[in-house]
Protein backbone atom coordinates (compact mmCIF):
# COMPACT_ATOMS: atom_id res chain seq x y z
CA UNK A 1 0.00 0.00 0.00
CA UNK A 2 2.86 2.33 0.89
CA UNK A 3 4.39 1.86 -2.54
CA UNK A 4 1.17 2.88 -4.20
CA UNK A 5 0.88 6.01 -2.06
CA UNK A 6 4.42 6.96 -2.96
CA UNK A 7 3.75 6.34 -6.62
CA UNK A 8 0.67 8.50 -6.61
CA UNK A 9 2.37 11.29 -4.67
CA UNK A 10 5.28 11.24 -7.08
CA UNK A 11 2.94 11.48 -10.03
CA UNK A 12 1.06 14.35 -8.44
CA UNK A 13 4.32 16.13 -7.73
CA UNK A 14 5.54 15.75 -11.31
CA UNK A 15 2.21 17.00 -12.62
CA UNK A 16 2.34 20.00 -10.31
CA UNK A 17 5.90 20.81 -11.37
CA UNK A 18 5.01 20.52 -15.04
CA UNK A 19 2.10 22.89 -14.59
CA UNK A 20 4.17 25.41 -12.65
CA UNK A 21 6.78 25.25 -15.39
CA UNK A 22 4.11 25.78 -18.03
CA UNK A 23 2.74 28.76 -16.13
CA UNK A 24 6.22 30.21 -15.72
CA UNK A 25 6.86 29.60 -19.42
CA UNK A 26 3.80 31.57 -20.40
CA UNK A 27 4.96 34.43 -18.18
CA UNK A 28 8.42 34.42 -19.70
CA UNK A 29 6.98 34.05 -23.20
CA UNK A 30 5.02 37.26 -22.69
CA UNK A 31 8.14 39.08 -21.60
CA UNK A 32 10.22 38.40 -24.68
CA UNK A 33 8.11 40.36 -27.11
CA UNK A 34 7.62 44.08 -26.74
CA UNK A 35 4.51 44.61 -24.67
CA UNK A 36 2.06 47.52 -24.71
CA UNK A 37 -0.40 47.71 -21.85
CA UNK A 38 -3.53 49.75 -22.33
CA UNK A 39 -6.19 50.43 -19.74
CA UNK A 40 -9.49 51.44 -21.18
CA UNK A 41 -13.08 52.16 -20.36
CA UNK A 42 -15.58 49.34 -20.68
CA UNK A 43 -17.72 51.17 -23.24
CA UNK A 44 -14.81 51.28 -25.66
CA UNK A 45 -13.76 47.68 -25.13
CA UNK A 46 -17.14 45.98 -24.89
CA UNK A 47 -18.04 47.08 -28.43
CA UNK A 48 -15.09 45.09 -29.82
CA UNK A 49 -13.56 48.12 -31.56
CA UNK A 50 -10.30 47.91 -29.66
CA UNK A 51 -9.87 44.20 -30.38
CA UNK A 52 -10.03 45.02 -34.07
CA UNK A 53 -7.49 47.84 -33.75
CA UNK A 54 -5.32 45.56 -31.59
CA UNK A 55 -5.12 42.87 -34.28
CA UNK A 56 -4.02 45.27 -37.00
CA UNK A 57 -1.58 47.11 -34.75
CA UNK A 58 0.02 43.89 -33.48
CA UNK A 59 0.66 42.79 -37.06
CA UNK A 60 2.32 46.04 -38.06
CA UNK A 61 4.60 46.44 -35.04
CA UNK A 62 5.11 42.82 -33.87
CA UNK A 63 4.09 43.72 -30.32
CA UNK A 64 1.79 42.15 -27.73
CA UNK A 65 -1.01 44.57 -27.00
CA UNK A 66 -2.59 43.82 -23.61
CA UNK A 67 -5.87 45.57 -23.03
CA UNK A 68 -7.27 45.89 -19.52
CA UNK A 69 -10.86 47.01 -19.59
CA UNK A 70 -12.22 48.77 -16.51
CA UNK A 71 -14.22 51.83 -15.56
CA UNK A 72 -12.63 55.20 -16.34
CA UNK A 73 -11.86 55.75 -12.65
CA UNK A 74 -9.71 52.66 -12.21
CA UNK A 75 -8.33 52.86 -15.76
CA UNK A 76 -6.86 56.27 -14.85
CA UNK A 77 -5.58 54.90 -11.53
CA UNK A 78 -3.63 52.22 -13.40
CA UNK A 79 -1.92 55.00 -15.33
CA UNK A 80 -1.17 57.07 -12.23
CA UNK A 81 0.45 54.02 -10.62
CA UNK A 82 2.51 53.25 -13.72
CA UNK A 83 0.85 49.89 -14.30
CA UNK A 84 -0.10 50.63 -17.90
CA UNK A 85 1.54 52.49 -20.79
CA UNK A 86 -1.52 54.09 -22.35
CA UNK A 87 -4.98 55.14 -21.19
CA UNK A 88 -8.04 55.35 -23.43
CA UNK A 89 -10.90 57.00 -21.55
CA UNK A 90 -13.70 59.56 -21.78
CA UNK A 91 -13.62 62.08 -18.96
CA UNK A 92 -12.08 65.35 -20.12
CA UNK A 93 -11.78 66.88 -16.63
CA UNK A 94 -9.85 63.98 -15.13
CA UNK A 95 -7.81 63.58 -18.33
CA UNK A 96 -6.56 67.17 -18.19
CA UNK A 97 -5.82 66.82 -14.47
CA UNK A 98 -3.72 63.78 -15.27
CA UNK A 99 -1.57 65.80 -17.66
CA UNK A 100 -1.29 68.74 -15.26
CA UNK A 101 -0.11 66.41 -12.52
CA UNK A 102 2.58 65.09 -14.85
CA UNK A 103 1.23 61.53 -15.10
CA UNK A 104 -0.05 61.92 -18.64
CA UNK A 105 2.09 62.85 -21.62
CA UNK A 106 -0.58 64.38 -23.85
CA UNK A 107 -4.27 64.11 -24.69
CA UNK A 108 -5.31 63.08 -28.19
CA UNK A 109 -9.01 62.92 -29.03
CA UNK A 110 -9.60 60.08 -31.46
CA UNK A 111 -13.31 59.26 -31.46
CA UNK A 112 -16.64 60.51 -30.19
CA UNK A 113 -20.31 59.73 -30.01
CA UNK A 114 -23.16 60.87 -27.80
CA UNK A 115 -24.51 59.74 -24.50
CA UNK A 116 -28.22 59.12 -24.56
CA UNK A 117 -30.85 59.23 -21.88
CA UNK A 118 -32.88 56.04 -22.17
CA UNK A 119 -36.08 55.10 -20.41
CA UNK A 120 -39.28 53.10 -20.66
CA UNK A 121 -41.19 53.53 -23.90
CA UNK A 122 -44.24 55.09 -22.21
CA UNK A 123 -41.94 57.77 -20.72
CA UNK A 124 -43.74 58.26 -17.36
CA UNK A 125 -41.83 61.48 -16.59
CA UNK A 126 -42.57 62.92 -20.04
CA UNK A 127 -39.02 63.98 -20.90
CA UNK A 128 -39.04 63.28 -24.63
CA UNK A 129 -38.02 66.34 -26.63
CA UNK A 130 -36.45 68.18 -23.71
CA UNK A 131 -32.84 69.29 -23.39
CA UNK A 132 -30.63 66.97 -21.35
CA UNK A 133 -30.40 69.13 -18.21
CA UNK A 134 -34.11 69.91 -18.22
CA UNK A 135 -34.86 66.20 -18.65
CA UNK A 136 -32.73 65.29 -15.63
CA UNK A 137 -34.49 67.90 -13.50
CA UNK A 138 -37.88 66.61 -14.61
CA UNK A 139 -36.93 63.02 -13.80
CA UNK A 140 -35.99 64.14 -10.29
CA UNK A 141 -39.17 66.14 -9.73
CA UNK A 142 -41.41 63.41 -11.05
CA UNK A 143 -39.38 60.83 -9.17
CA UNK A 144 -39.91 62.57 -5.84
CA UNK A 145 -43.60 62.97 -6.62
CA UNK A 146 -44.24 59.36 -7.66
CA UNK A 147 -41.26 57.25 -6.68
CA UNK A 148 -42.89 53.98 -7.67
CA UNK A 149 -43.35 55.18 -11.23
CA UNK A 150 -40.33 57.28 -12.13
CA UNK A 151 -36.83 56.12 -11.28
CA UNK A 152 -33.31 56.98 -12.29
CA UNK A 153 -30.63 54.29 -12.21
CA UNK A 154 -27.13 55.66 -11.77
CA UNK A 155 -23.88 53.86 -12.60
CA UNK A 156 -22.55 55.06 -9.27
CA UNK A 157 -19.10 53.60 -10.03
CA UNK A 158 -16.97 56.67 -10.69
CA UNK A 159 -16.84 55.81 -14.39
CA UNK A 160 -16.74 58.36 -17.20
CA UNK A 161 -20.48 57.95 -17.67
CA UNK A 162 -21.04 58.50 -13.96
CA UNK A 163 -18.90 61.66 -14.11
CA UNK A 164 -21.07 62.92 -16.96
CA UNK A 165 -24.21 62.19 -14.98
CA UNK A 166 -22.89 64.39 -12.17
CA UNK A 167 -22.17 67.16 -14.68
CA UNK A 168 -25.73 66.92 -15.97
CA UNK A 169 -27.20 67.23 -12.47
CA UNK A 170 -24.98 70.25 -11.98
CA UNK A 171 -26.15 71.75 -15.28
CA UNK A 172 -29.71 71.25 -14.05
CA UNK A 173 -28.84 73.31 -10.97
CA UNK A 174 -28.91 70.33 -8.61
CA UNK A 175 -26.36 69.03 -6.14
CA UNK A 176 -25.45 65.43 -6.89
CA UNK A 177 -24.66 64.74 -3.23
CA UNK A 178 -28.21 65.70 -2.29
CA UNK A 179 -29.89 63.19 -4.58
CA UNK A 180 -31.58 60.73 -2.29
CA UNK A 181 -34.76 58.79 -2.19
CA UNK A 182 -36.42 55.76 -3.57
CA UNK A 183 -36.48 57.22 -7.09
CA UNK A 184 -32.67 57.39 -7.27
CA UNK A 185 -31.06 53.96 -7.63
CA UNK A 186 -27.29 53.87 -7.17
CA UNK A 187 -26.36 50.68 -9.03
CA UNK A 188 -22.58 50.68 -8.56
CA UNK A 189 -22.22 48.55 -11.70
CA UNK A 190 -20.85 48.65 -15.23
CA UNK A 191 -22.92 49.97 -18.11
CA UNK A 192 -24.37 46.64 -19.22
CA UNK A 193 -25.62 45.55 -15.78
CA UNK A 194 -26.90 49.09 -15.14
CA UNK A 195 -28.97 48.94 -18.33
CA UNK A 196 -30.36 45.58 -17.33
CA UNK A 197 -31.28 46.98 -13.92
CA UNK A 198 -32.93 50.08 -15.42
CA UNK A 199 -34.87 47.73 -17.66
CA UNK A 200 -36.05 45.64 -14.72
CA UNK A 201 -37.26 48.61 -12.66
CA UNK A 202 -38.54 50.49 -15.77
CA UNK A 203 -36.28 53.41 -14.93
CA UNK A 204 -34.29 56.04 -16.79
CA UNK A 205 -30.53 55.97 -17.13
CA UNK A 206 -27.67 57.69 -18.89
CA UNK A 207 -25.89 55.43 -21.37
CA UNK A 208 -23.30 55.53 -24.09
CA UNK A 209 -24.68 54.72 -27.53
CA UNK A 210 -22.36 51.80 -28.19
CA UNK A 211 -23.29 49.80 -25.10
CA UNK A 212 -26.96 50.57 -25.64
CA UNK A 213 -26.79 49.21 -29.20
CA UNK A 214 -25.13 46.03 -27.94
CA UNK A 215 -27.94 45.46 -25.43
CA UNK A 216 -30.85 46.91 -27.36
CA UNK A 217 -32.29 43.55 -28.38
CA UNK A 218 -32.73 42.44 -24.78
CA UNK A 219 -34.20 45.69 -23.47
CA UNK A 220 -37.60 47.35 -23.43
CA UNK A 221 -35.88 50.72 -22.97
CA UNK A 222 -35.77 53.29 -25.78
CA UNK A 223 -33.53 56.34 -26.33
CA UNK A 224 -35.48 59.45 -25.32
CA UNK A 225 -32.86 62.19 -25.54
CA UNK A 226 -30.13 62.02 -28.17
CA UNK A 227 -27.45 64.21 -29.71
CA UNK A 228 -27.77 67.02 -27.19
CA UNK A 229 -24.56 69.01 -27.01
CA UNK A 230 -24.38 68.37 -23.26
CA UNK A 231 -24.27 64.65 -24.05
CA UNK A 232 -21.16 64.73 -26.22
CA UNK A 233 -18.91 61.77 -25.39
CA UNK A 234 -15.28 62.21 -26.47
CA UNK A 235 -12.71 59.41 -26.24
CA UNK A 236 -9.10 60.42 -25.82
CA UNK A 237 -5.75 58.61 -25.66
CA UNK A 238 -3.18 59.57 -23.02
CA UNK A 239 0.26 57.91 -22.95
CA UNK A 240 1.61 57.61 -19.40
CA UNK A 241 4.54 59.97 -19.03
CA UNK A 242 7.98 58.39 -18.56
CA UNK A 243 8.94 61.36 -16.37
CA UNK A 244 7.12 59.78 -13.38
CA UNK A 245 7.34 56.11 -14.34
CA UNK A 246 10.52 55.45 -16.35
CA UNK A 247 9.58 51.81 -16.91
CA UNK A 248 6.55 52.50 -19.13
CA UNK A 249 6.66 51.63 -22.81
CA UNK A 250 6.07 55.19 -23.94
CA UNK A 251 7.50 54.79 -27.45
CA UNK A 252 4.98 52.04 -28.28
CA UNK A 253 2.16 54.02 -26.65
CA UNK A 254 2.94 56.95 -28.95
CA UNK A 255 2.92 54.59 -31.95
CA UNK A 256 -0.51 53.31 -30.89
CA UNK A 257 -1.89 56.85 -30.56
CA UNK A 258 -0.46 57.73 -33.95
CA UNK A 259 -2.14 54.67 -35.43
CA UNK A 260 -5.49 55.65 -33.90
CA UNK A 261 -5.31 59.14 -35.42
CA UNK A 262 -3.87 57.98 -38.75
CA UNK A 263 -6.03 57.90 -41.86
CA UNK A 264 -6.38 54.12 -41.48
CA UNK A 265 -7.23 54.30 -37.76
CA UNK A 266 -9.76 57.10 -38.16
CA UNK A 267 -11.37 55.28 -41.09
CA UNK A 268 -11.64 52.11 -39.02
CA UNK A 269 -13.31 54.00 -36.16
CA UNK A 270 -15.77 55.77 -38.45
CA UNK A 271 -16.90 52.49 -40.00
CA UNK A 272 -16.86 50.19 -37.00
CA UNK A 273 -20.23 48.62 -36.33
CA UNK A 274 -21.58 48.97 -39.87
CA UNK A 275 -21.25 45.21 -40.53
CA UNK A 276 -22.65 44.01 -37.24
CA UNK A 277 -25.22 46.57 -36.12
CA UNK A 278 -25.91 48.29 -39.41
CA UNK A 279 -24.65 51.69 -38.36
CA UNK A 280 -21.36 53.09 -37.08
CA UNK A 281 -20.96 53.19 -33.29
CA UNK A 282 -18.37 55.97 -33.21
CA UNK A 283 -17.45 59.04 -35.21
CA UNK A 284 -13.84 59.85 -36.08
CA UNK A 285 -12.49 62.86 -34.20
CA UNK A 286 -10.46 64.27 -37.06
CA UNK A 287 -12.34 67.04 -38.83
CA UNK A 288 -14.79 67.57 -35.96
CA UNK A 289 -12.31 68.87 -33.39
CA UNK A 290 -14.04 72.24 -32.94
CA UNK A 291 -17.40 70.58 -32.42
CA UNK A 292 -16.06 68.22 -29.75
CA UNK A 293 -13.90 70.79 -27.98
CA UNK A 294 -10.48 69.32 -28.74
CA UNK A 295 -8.29 72.23 -29.66
CA UNK A 296 -4.66 72.54 -30.73
CA UNK A 297 -2.54 69.57 -29.72
CA UNK A 298 -5.57 67.61 -28.58
CA UNK A 299 -7.04 67.40 -32.06
CA UNK A 300 -6.38 63.89 -33.40
CA UNK A 301 -2.89 64.78 -34.62
CA UNK A 302 0.10 62.41 -34.63
CA UNK A 303 2.50 62.89 -31.71
CA UNK A 304 6.14 63.66 -32.39
CA UNK A 305 8.43 60.61 -32.27
CA UNK A 306 10.64 62.26 -29.67
CA UNK A 307 7.83 63.28 -27.27
CA UNK A 308 8.80 60.43 -24.93
CA UNK A 309 12.48 61.26 -24.68
CA UNK A 310 11.62 64.95 -24.22
CA UNK A 311 9.28 64.12 -21.34
CA UNK A 312 11.78 61.74 -19.74
CA UNK A 313 14.57 64.33 -19.83
CA UNK B 1 -37.52 30.74 -19.86
CA UNK B 2 -36.99 30.70 -23.63
CA UNK B 3 -33.86 32.74 -23.19
CA UNK B 4 -32.38 30.24 -20.77
CA UNK B 5 -33.31 27.28 -23.00
CA UNK B 6 -31.93 28.86 -26.16
CA UNK B 7 -28.81 29.97 -24.30
CA UNK B 8 -28.31 26.45 -23.02
CA UNK B 9 -28.63 24.89 -26.47
CA UNK B 10 -26.20 27.36 -28.01
CA UNK B 11 -23.83 26.90 -25.09
CA UNK B 12 -23.81 23.12 -25.57
CA UNK B 13 -23.11 23.64 -29.27
CA UNK B 14 -20.11 25.81 -28.45
CA UNK B 15 -18.79 23.22 -26.02
CA UNK B 16 -19.38 20.13 -28.17
CA UNK B 17 -17.79 21.70 -31.26
CA UNK B 18 -14.76 22.57 -29.09
CA UNK B 19 -14.95 26.27 -29.91
CA UNK B 20 -11.27 27.38 -29.95
CA UNK B 21 -11.88 30.46 -27.78
CA UNK B 22 -13.60 28.36 -25.14
CA UNK B 23 -10.95 25.63 -25.17
CA UNK B 24 -8.19 28.21 -24.83
CA UNK B 25 -9.82 29.95 -21.87
CA UNK B 26 -10.58 26.64 -20.14
CA UNK B 27 -7.03 25.34 -20.52
CA UNK B 28 -5.57 28.60 -19.21
CA UNK B 29 -7.91 28.52 -16.19
CA UNK B 30 -6.87 24.97 -15.38
CA UNK B 31 -3.14 25.67 -15.69
CA UNK B 32 -3.30 28.73 -13.45
CA UNK B 33 -5.49 27.05 -10.84
CA UNK B 34 -3.33 23.89 -10.79
CA UNK B 35 -0.15 25.96 -10.42
CA UNK B 36 -1.68 27.94 -7.55
CA UNK B 37 -2.90 24.77 -5.86
CA UNK B 38 0.49 23.06 -6.24
CA UNK B 39 2.33 25.97 -4.64
CA UNK B 40 -0.33 26.39 -1.96
CA UNK B 41 -0.09 22.66 -1.12
CA UNK B 42 3.63 22.89 -0.48
CA UNK B 43 2.90 25.73 1.94
CA UNK B 44 -0.36 24.61 3.53
CA UNK B 45 0.38 20.95 4.26
CA UNK B 46 3.63 21.54 6.21
CA UNK B 47 2.10 24.59 7.89
CA UNK B 48 -0.97 22.59 8.91
CA UNK B 49 1.26 19.78 10.19
CA UNK B 50 3.40 22.16 12.24
CA UNK B 51 0.33 23.76 13.77
CA UNK B 52 -1.25 20.43 14.58
CA UNK B 53 1.72 18.58 16.03
CA UNK B 54 3.22 21.39 18.06
CA UNK B 55 1.73 23.06 21.07
CA UNK B 56 2.69 26.63 21.73
CA UNK B 57 1.25 29.79 23.19
CA UNK B 58 -1.17 31.51 20.82
CA UNK B 59 -1.84 28.40 18.74
CA UNK B 60 -5.61 28.67 19.18
CA UNK B 61 -5.49 32.34 18.09
CA UNK B 62 -3.59 31.45 14.91
CA UNK B 63 -6.08 28.70 14.07
CA UNK B 64 -8.93 31.15 14.66
CA UNK B 65 -7.26 33.66 12.36
CA UNK B 66 -6.79 31.03 9.65
CA UNK B 67 -10.42 30.03 9.92
CA UNK B 68 -11.48 33.66 9.67
CA UNK B 69 -9.46 33.99 6.47
CA UNK B 70 -11.58 31.24 4.87
CA UNK B 71 -14.21 33.84 4.18
CA UNK B 72 -11.83 36.50 2.95
CA UNK B 73 -13.55 38.09 -0.06
CA UNK B 74 -11.57 37.39 -3.21
CA UNK B 75 -11.63 41.05 -4.23
CA UNK B 76 -9.98 41.97 -0.93
CA UNK B 77 -7.12 39.57 -1.65
CA UNK B 78 -7.10 40.96 -5.18
CA UNK B 79 -6.78 44.51 -3.92
CA UNK B 80 -4.04 43.60 -1.47
CA UNK B 81 -1.98 41.73 -4.05
CA UNK B 82 -2.64 44.51 -6.56
CA UNK B 83 -1.16 47.08 -4.17
CA UNK B 84 1.86 44.79 -3.63
CA UNK B 85 2.52 44.07 -7.31
CA UNK B 86 1.67 47.48 -8.76
CA UNK B 87 4.62 49.45 -10.15
CA UNK B 88 4.13 51.89 -7.31
CA UNK B 89 3.99 49.05 -4.76
CA UNK B 90 6.80 47.28 -2.89
CA UNK B 91 7.07 44.39 -5.40
CA UNK B 92 6.43 46.51 -8.51
CA UNK B 93 9.89 45.80 -9.88
CA UNK B 94 8.98 42.15 -10.51
CA UNK B 95 6.58 43.22 -13.25
CA UNK B 96 4.06 40.58 -12.18
CA UNK B 97 0.92 42.72 -12.36
CA UNK B 98 -1.36 41.77 -15.27
CA UNK B 99 0.49 38.47 -15.87
CA UNK B 100 -0.51 34.82 -15.24
CA UNK B 101 2.36 34.63 -12.73
CA UNK B 102 0.78 37.41 -10.71
CA UNK B 103 -2.54 35.56 -10.75
CA UNK B 104 -0.84 32.45 -9.38
CA UNK B 105 0.62 34.54 -6.55
CA UNK B 106 -2.81 36.01 -5.74
CA UNK B 107 -4.68 32.71 -5.89
CA UNK B 108 -2.04 31.01 -3.76
CA UNK B 109 -2.49 33.64 -1.05
CA UNK B 110 -6.24 33.21 -1.37
CA UNK B 111 -6.31 29.43 -0.88
CA UNK B 112 -3.46 28.83 1.58
CA UNK B 113 -5.63 29.61 4.65
CA UNK B 114 -8.45 27.24 3.73
CA UNK B 115 -6.02 24.49 2.78
CA UNK B 116 -4.04 24.93 6.00
CA UNK B 117 -7.21 24.91 8.06
CA UNK B 118 -8.54 21.81 6.36
CA UNK B 119 -5.18 20.07 6.79
CA UNK B 120 -5.38 20.72 10.53
CA UNK B 121 -8.94 19.43 10.56
CA UNK B 122 -7.84 16.35 8.62
CA UNK B 123 -5.06 15.59 11.10
CA UNK B 124 -7.37 16.25 14.06
CA UNK B 125 -9.76 13.70 12.61
CA UNK B 126 -7.27 10.94 13.29
CA UNK B 127 -7.90 9.76 16.82
CA UNK B 128 -5.25 9.73 19.48
CA UNK B 129 -5.59 5.97 19.48
CA UNK B 130 -3.72 5.79 16.18
CA UNK B 131 -0.82 7.73 17.65
CA UNK B 132 -0.90 5.81 20.89
CA UNK B 133 -0.93 2.44 19.20
CA UNK B 134 1.86 3.51 16.83
CA UNK B 135 3.98 4.55 19.77
CA UNK B 136 3.09 1.42 21.74
CA UNK B 137 4.23 -0.60 18.75
CA UNK B 138 7.61 1.04 19.12
CA UNK B 139 7.31 3.96 16.66
CA UNK B 140 9.45 7.05 17.22
CA UNK B 141 7.70 10.42 17.34
CA UNK B 142 8.61 11.05 13.68
CA UNK B 143 7.25 7.66 12.66
CA UNK B 144 4.04 8.38 14.59
CA UNK B 145 3.60 11.67 12.75
CA UNK B 146 4.14 9.88 9.45
CA UNK B 147 1.55 7.26 10.37
CA UNK B 148 -1.01 9.92 11.23
CA UNK B 149 -0.36 11.80 7.98
CA UNK B 150 -0.79 8.60 5.98
CA UNK B 151 -4.02 7.88 7.85
CA UNK B 152 -5.24 11.43 7.12
CA UNK B 153 -4.33 11.36 3.43
CA UNK B 154 -7.89 11.19 2.15
CA UNK B 155 -9.03 14.22 4.11
CA UNK B 156 -5.87 16.10 3.13
CA UNK B 157 -6.47 15.29 -0.52
CA UNK B 158 -9.95 16.72 -0.09
CA UNK B 159 -8.36 19.92 1.29
CA UNK B 160 -6.19 20.18 -1.82
CA UNK B 161 -9.13 19.64 -4.16
CA UNK B 162 -11.23 22.22 -2.32
CA UNK B 163 -8.38 24.71 -2.63
CA UNK B 164 -8.27 23.97 -6.34
CA UNK B 165 -12.01 24.51 -6.61
CA UNK B 166 -11.77 27.87 -4.89
CA UNK B 167 -8.85 28.96 -7.10
CA UNK B 168 -10.69 27.95 -10.25
CA UNK B 169 -13.97 29.65 -9.41
CA UNK B 170 -12.78 32.89 -7.87
CA UNK B 171 -13.10 36.09 -9.87
CA UNK B 172 -11.69 38.87 -7.65
CA UNK B 173 -8.00 38.02 -7.89
CA UNK B 174 -8.20 36.96 -11.53
CA UNK B 175 -9.82 40.25 -12.49
CA UNK B 176 -7.67 42.61 -10.42
CA UNK B 177 -4.30 40.92 -10.87
CA UNK B 178 -4.77 39.35 -14.29
CA UNK B 179 -6.70 42.23 -15.81
CA UNK B 180 -8.72 39.86 -18.04
CA UNK B 181 -6.36 40.35 -20.99
CA UNK B 182 -7.48 38.42 -24.05
CA UNK B 183 -5.20 35.51 -24.92
CA UNK B 184 -3.03 36.11 -21.84
CA UNK B 185 -4.83 36.34 -18.52
CA UNK B 186 -8.45 35.76 -19.50
CA UNK B 187 -9.85 32.81 -17.54
CA UNK B 188 -13.30 31.26 -17.21
CA UNK B 189 -14.59 33.54 -14.45
CA UNK B 190 -13.33 36.82 -15.88
CA UNK B 191 -14.55 35.85 -19.34
CA UNK B 192 -18.00 35.19 -17.88
CA UNK B 193 -17.99 38.63 -16.25
CA UNK B 194 -16.91 40.28 -19.50
CA UNK B 195 -19.28 38.48 -21.84
CA UNK B 196 -22.18 39.09 -19.49
CA UNK B 197 -21.45 42.81 -19.46
CA UNK B 198 -21.18 42.66 -23.24
CA UNK B 199 -24.53 40.97 -23.53
CA UNK B 200 -23.23 37.70 -25.04
CA UNK B 201 -25.41 35.45 -22.91
CA UNK B 202 -24.77 32.17 -24.78
CA UNK B 203 -21.01 32.43 -24.53
CA UNK B 204 -21.29 33.27 -20.82
CA UNK B 205 -23.56 30.30 -20.27
CA UNK B 206 -21.20 27.97 -22.12
CA UNK B 207 -18.32 29.09 -19.90
CA UNK B 208 -20.54 28.77 -16.84
CA UNK B 209 -21.50 25.22 -17.78
CA UNK B 210 -17.82 24.29 -18.17
CA UNK B 211 -16.99 25.81 -14.80
CA UNK B 212 -19.83 23.97 -13.10
CA UNK B 213 -18.82 20.71 -14.82
CA UNK B 214 -15.24 21.01 -13.62
CA UNK B 215 -16.48 21.80 -10.10
CA UNK B 216 -18.72 18.75 -10.30
CA UNK B 217 -15.80 16.54 -11.28
CA UNK B 218 -13.71 17.98 -8.46
CA UNK B 219 -16.54 17.34 -6.00
CA UNK B 220 -16.93 13.78 -7.20
CA UNK B 221 -13.21 13.32 -6.68
CA UNK B 222 -13.49 14.76 -3.18
CA UNK B 223 -16.27 12.32 -2.36
CA UNK B 224 -14.39 9.46 -3.90
CA UNK B 225 -11.26 10.35 -1.99
CA UNK B 226 -13.15 10.68 1.27
CA UNK B 227 -14.75 7.34 0.63
CA UNK B 228 -12.51 4.51 -0.39
CA UNK B 229 -9.73 5.49 -2.69
CA UNK B 230 -6.73 3.50 -1.67
CA UNK B 231 -8.34 0.51 -0.02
Amino acid sequence: MKGKVLQISAMALILALLCTAAAAQSVAGGGQKDRLRISTTTSLYDTGLLEEVEKIFENIYNVDVHIISAGTGIAIQYGVRGDVDLILVHDVVRERNLIEEGHGLSRSCFAYNYFIIVGPEDDPAGIKGMGAAEAMKTIMEQGIESPGLVRFVSRGDDSGTHAREKLLWKAAGLDYEELRGRWYVDAGKGMGPTLVMANEVAGYTLCDTSTFEAFRGDLALVPLIEEDEALLNVYAAIPVSPSVHPAVNCAMAVKFVNFLVSEEGQGLIAEYGTDTIGKPLFKAARGDCDLIGCFGDECAMPLAEDSCSLAAA
Amino acid sequence: MDEIGAGFVRAMELILTLDPAIVEITVRSLIIAVASTAIATTIAVPAGGLLHFHNFWGKRAIINLIQTLYSLPTVTVGLLVFLLLSRSGPLGGLGLLFTPGGMVVGQTILIVPIMTGLTIAALSGITDQVRDSAISLGASKRQAIFTIMVEARAAMMAAVLLGFGRALSEVGVAMMIGGNIQGYTRVLTTAIALETSRGDIEFSMALGIILVSISLIVNLLVNRVQGRWWT
